[in-house]
């Protein structure tokens, strides 16, 4: 008789209170989540042998590690910015089916928006401000994040013909599933119309083409499916997972403006899960900005590239479309506090297991969360399905 | 559009002495790039062994690990693509909106940001041949602006 492979599952998810939490501390973030993820798991605190989180300082997961009073085994810290909680799942699944761990807790929290205010448009790469290293190669002519997103979007405007109208797309059906979502951050209706006379931040860019700032968290857990076995809710299964990325924050030394990691880390992953594109029911893709989902849904192999514009528009990311994506609202509507890749970690399980109300997707089976980091540098893939591979 | 940039507000209302643009610290990679553009020259490196160009400066090759030497590039290009930054809250950018910022291709063959000055924003686009312009930002540093190829503006 020969062993049974260990295969890793995600037993809890949550997110905590969002999208404002003015006085709330960010380690409190990560508290909440995580309590209401082991209780989403029906495990506690005690269960807990191994921690993976990511924030902007050294020893992060350590830090946090402290706060809730743990002193776990198997500890994880890598950041690739917004693509990062995509990337702790995928090593937490090496963990658990390795044996270095049992059961992994993945936190996330943020205070952005209490701490920063609404200043977008200021952050990484440029603004006058210095990232460290070879960063300076691009930050010395005043470019913005918003601006070097806009720079890709440009590129493809300009190689595929991709409109404005087609991008406001994106924001649209975002903000219809927001609707739905009593806690997103904005939800009042918006038209494709109000999206490209809002005001441009940096062209082609408007300012309803951005995600908004908020405060907020969330968690998952990690752990077999041997010892899922006796957990309270069904089990979703880590089916296969990848990463990759181009470059740092230098958009200089990104290869193709209009091709992101995910033309990596997406064909890696449905490998490793043996899947097609074809087969995937519902996708939480990372929403910085409406350019980002149409580089990754071409990137990812949903359709040919070039065509991510068709692809978007029409509805077709809303449920009953295409690709029913972001279905809790996404960053550009529901919340984005700053690395948002575990929002869609928990969008996706609670979508196969049939928990997300009126976005829905009807026997929703093979669920995708990619994560995009950097200015489009990093890209992680986790495929997720119901049912044991 | 009524909603104006608020930083165009806060801009009008500071009083402060104009900030410079932020310099660069040379390092053992970088100083004579630095110094070349303080001088009006664009520097790029080729590889000794398999001739590949690049920007920004490095220790050897991103290829293939070789061994790089200085080449001044000729200062012309294209424009890959490129923005118009209509929000800025950071000093000294804010009170230059709205500015250009573009990534040019060398005739050398690498690839940088910069900033297209000495025409309108809306008279750039994808493809616009541009040559170099340089302005000092310290006393071992300048950094290349990109200018159409053609117009009269040595300077920003």
């Amino acid at each position: 008789m020969t062993a049974r492979r260990r295969q890793a599952v995600v037993v809890g998810v949550a997110t905590s209170d969002y999208p404002h939490l003015p006085g709330m501390s960010e380690y409190g973030v990560h508290g909440q989540a995580a309590d209401r993820a082991l209780a989403d798991a029906g495990l506690t605190f005690a269960d807990v042998d191994g921690l993976a989180t990511a924030g902007f300082f050294p020893m992060y997961a350590t830090m946090v590690a402290e706060y809730l009073g743990l002193h776990p085994l198997y500890l994880d810290e890598t950041n690739t910015g917004g693509s990062s909680f995509e990337v702790l799942l995928e090593h937490a699944a090496y963990a658990v089916e390795s044996g270095a761990a049992e059961v992994v807790l993945i936190t996330y929290g943020s205070i952005q928006l209490s701490q920063m205010g609404r200043r977008l448009g200021t952050g990484g790469g440029g603004g006058g401000g210095f990232a460290p290293g070879p960063s300076v190669y691009d930050s010395l002519w005043g470019n913005t994040l918003v601006g070097n997103y806009a720079l890709a979007a440009r590129r493809h405007m300009h190689q595929y013909g991709t409109t404005a109208e087609q991008l406001a797309a994106v924001a649209v059906t975002m903000r219809r599933h927001a609707g739905t979502n009593p806690q997103a951050q904005e939800r009042d209706p918006i038209t494709v119309e109000d999206v490209v006379t809002s005001r441009l931040v940096a062209d082609p860019l408007h300012k309803l083409d951005c995600c908004v700032i908020s405060d907020g968290g969330g968690a998952c857990v990690v752990t077999t499916a041997e010892r899922a076995a006796d957990l309270r809710s069904a089990p979703v299964y880590v089916l296969g997972a990848a990463h990759a990325t181009t470059h740092h924050l230098n958009m200089s030394a990104m290869p193709d403006l209009t091709v992101t990691p995910a033309a990596q880390s997406g064909p890696a992953a449905f490998a490793r899960a043996g899947i097609t594109p074809a087969e995937v029911d519902t996708a939480q893709l990372y929403d910085s900005f409406t350019i980002t989902v149409v580089l990754t849904v071409e990137d990812l192999g949903f359709c040919e590239k070039g065509e991510g514009g068709a692809f978007v528009a029409d509805d077709g990311l809303a449920v009953g479309g295409r690709l029913p994506t972001n279905t809790d609202g996404g960053g550009l509507s529901a919340c984005h506090p700053g690395m948002r890749g575990m929002f869609l970690i928990v969008e996706a399980v609670r979508q196969l297991r049939g928990q997300c109300g009126a976005t829905q997707v009807p026997d929703a089976r093979i669920a995708v969360a990619h994560g995009t980091g950097g200015m489009l540098s990093t890209g992680a893939t986790v495929v997720l399905g119901r049912e044991a591979p | 559009m009524s909603d104006r940039p608020a930083s165009t507000t806060a801009a009008t209302a500071d009083e402060r002495p104009p900030k410079p643009r932020p310099a660069p610290v040379p390092d053992a990679d970088s100083a004579e790039y630095w110094q070349a553009a303080h001088d009006g020259r664009l520097l790029v490196q080729r590889c000794t062994a398999c001739g590949n160009a690049q920007l920004y400066p490095r220790d050897r090759c991103r290829r293939c690990r070789g061994a790089v030497e200085w080449v001044e590039a000729s200062g012309r290009g294209t424009v890959y693509s490129f923005t118009v930054i209509r929000q800025n809250y950071a000093r000294p950018f804010r009170d230059q909106i709205p500015y250009v910022v573009a990534l040019v291709d060398l005739e050398e063959g690498p690839r940088c940001m910069t900033n297209i000055v000495g025409c309108a924003p809306e008279d750039v686009r994808i493809g616009l041949p541009v040559r170099a312009t340089f302005e000092a930002v310290s006393d071992v540093a300048g950094i290349a602006l990109f200018t159409p190829q053609g117009a009269g503006a040595t300077s920003p």
